[in-house]
């Protein structure tokens, strides 16, 4: 018997002012899940997520959470004033918003170095943020969402701008916060890298095309409804692999 | 000594001295927020806004004039809040025709009618002479309700400073905190505005915060920083003016100008590497959903 969603989507229509950018959209996120959310820019990715947050108002169709459901959100670092005159471990402690006093109790110091030192960064919490490589800014807001203990985390793009190797830790630590049964949902850009490896996948263009298992749902159909362009997809090393169809050549063409 | 000193035989210098400084420290402290935030032009906008109301009440309610005035910049800034968030009109436009057209009511007001307060120059300018014990009960009033205010909303103030966007999905009330925060800043300005002047209050919640960034990469020791400056700037400010004959807001800004160019002078490089991206104006930082 499948868990009862703790976020489930109805009918959902959304955008922004006076145009939708979602239309139709059914959708749940449960403790299992861990869900990659694939789509060209302006599909609708980030506009699904914030439905999925809150800080978006469908214009129809209803949003059903589960009472007292804790969700946490990491955002994309490009969208961060890392100039911002602020430490880690400030950064990490800003989110615990119940209490009222500006400097944090020895229990708070002591919750903020165990979620930093289980990150791998603990000895970073008196630096300044812009001082962190692109792998432990990730790594400091993940810290951030997770000292809030939540039941669904939700990720804006975690592993752009980042190098291959990061990459590659960030889905790994992902991987152990969703054994631990917290239900993840992430958007993404990176077929290859990133959305092949997740366990489902929901590709979206203004409407959910397609979701489920990487191969059940990466086919040159479904990409071709999604991104709008004929793309082949290899099995290499039993790994599903994106290739762009259209050739080298037809730029010069 | 004997310069340090001999002002202070004087009533006016004294209340003058203490207006100054609190003003200094008071700008200083609440312009950490608004430089954050990019707000540094609302700042400026929101000084003019309030010279109409300044005048407008002035006029038609002398007694409550500061009460009134509060009101009209508190209007001013949810109307410049609004406007910024509901429109397509930007948030530069908006500050732009809301403050300018209640400056220049303002300006109208004093023309036709005079005043029956302090003189349109000083409100400009600002003046050391003619401070009540009032506006000191006043400014002391709204350096305290500020303080608690920071106090009591440290992480929240912070955070929707910082995130705004997760602050709103962390449980903040992002939209409360911004109305308090322009609340604070509109009642700041207006305590201040009889000795900085309504054309250089902004300069004062500008630089001391400016200072203190190149100072430090802690928000908590900005705040402590920028305060220190701003009250410097103030009292140091307030000396030269007596002594100069000139208004004091006008010494009290290049005081904090001498300063702002000593620590350029002496953090150089890095200390302009920290200042950047304070130059953002205000804008909605968040799209508004479209309604069912």
């Amino acid at each position: 018997m499948a868990p009862s969603p703790l976020i489930a989507l109805k009918g959902v229509d959304a955008g922004y002012r006076h145009s939708l950018v979602l239309h139709g959209v059914d959708f749940a996120v449960d403790h299992r899940s861990f869900t990659g959310i694939v789509g060209p820019s302006g599909a609708g990715k980030t506009t699904l997520l914030r439905l999925l947050l809150g800080s978006l108002k469908p214009a129809s169709g209803t949003v059903e959470r589960a009472p007292g459901v804790a969700v946490s959100y990491v955002p994309q670092l490009e969208t961060v004033n890392w100039n911002f005159p602020i430490t880690v471990a400030e950064c990490v402690q800003m989110s615990r918003t119940g209490r009222r006093l500006p400097w944090a109790s020895r229990t708070e110091r002591a919750e903020v170095a165990d979620v930093l030192e289980r990150l791998g960064i603990g000895d970073l919490g008196q630096r300044h943020i812009r001082e962190l490589s692109g792998g432990q800014q990730q790594r400091m807001f993940l810290a951030r969402a997770l000292i809030r203990q939540p039941q669904v985390l939700l990720l804006d793009e975690p592993t752009s701008g980042v190098d291959i190797s990061t990459r590659h830790d960030v889905l790994h630590l992902l991987a152990d916060l969703h054994d631990e049964g917290i239900g993840i949902v992430l958007t993404t850009h990176d077929l290859n890298g990133m959305a092949a490896h997740l366990p489902d996948l929901v590709c979206v263009n203004e409407r959910i095309v397609a979701q489920g298992p990487p191969d059940a749902v990466i086919t040159p159909d479904v990409l071709e409804q999604t991104f709008g362009a004929r793309m082949e997809v290899l099995q290499h090393l039993g790994m599903l692999v994106v290739v762009d169809s259209s050739g080298p050549g037809r730029l010069a063409g | 000594m004997e310069a340090l000193l001999d002002p202070l035989q004087y009533g006016f210098f004294q209340r003058g001295l203490i207006v100054a400084t609190l003003s200094g420290a008071l700008l200083g402290f609440i312009g950490v927020y608004i430089v954050l935030r990019g707000m540094s032009y609302i700042g400026h906008g929101l000084s003019h806004a309030i010279f109409g109301g300044f005048a407008a009440m002035q006029l038609f309610a002398a007694s409550f004039y500061v009460l009134g005035a509060g009101l009209w910049g508190i209007a001013s800034a949810i109307a410049i809040t609004n406007v910024a968030r509901r429109s397509r009109l930007g948030a530069d436009a908006a500050i732009g025709v809301i403050t300018t057209a209640s400056f220049a009511l303002g300006v109208a007001l004093f023309a036709r009618f005079g005043s029956s307060g302090p003189a349109f120059d000083n409100a400009l300018f600002g003046s050391i002479l003619g401070i009540t014990n009032s506006q000191i009960l006043w400014l002391v009033l709204v350096t305290a309700f500020t303080a608690i205010v920071v106090f009591t909303r440290y992480r929240a103030l912070l955070f929707t400073t910082f995130d705004p966007e997760v602050a709103d999905v962390s449980g903040v009330k992002v939209g409360r905190t911004e109305a308090l925060l322009m609340i604070v800043l509109s009642l700041a300005i207006l305590v201040t505005l009889t000795v900085i002047g309504v054309t250089l209050v902004a300069a004062m919640l500008v630089i001391p915060a400016v200072v203190a960034r190149m100072l430090t990469d802690s928000f908590g020791r900005m705040l402590v920083l920028s305060t220190i400056v701003g009250a410097i700037s103030g009292l140091v400010g307030m000396y030269l003016s007596y002594y100069a004959g000139v208004p004091s807001g006008t010494m009290i800004v290049l005081v904090g100008t001498a300063v702002f160019l000593v620590v350029l002078a002496i953090t150089g490089v890095r200390g302009m590497r920290r200042t950047v991206g304070l130059d953002s104006h205000a804008a909605p930082n968040v799209k508004e959903a479209i309604r069912p």
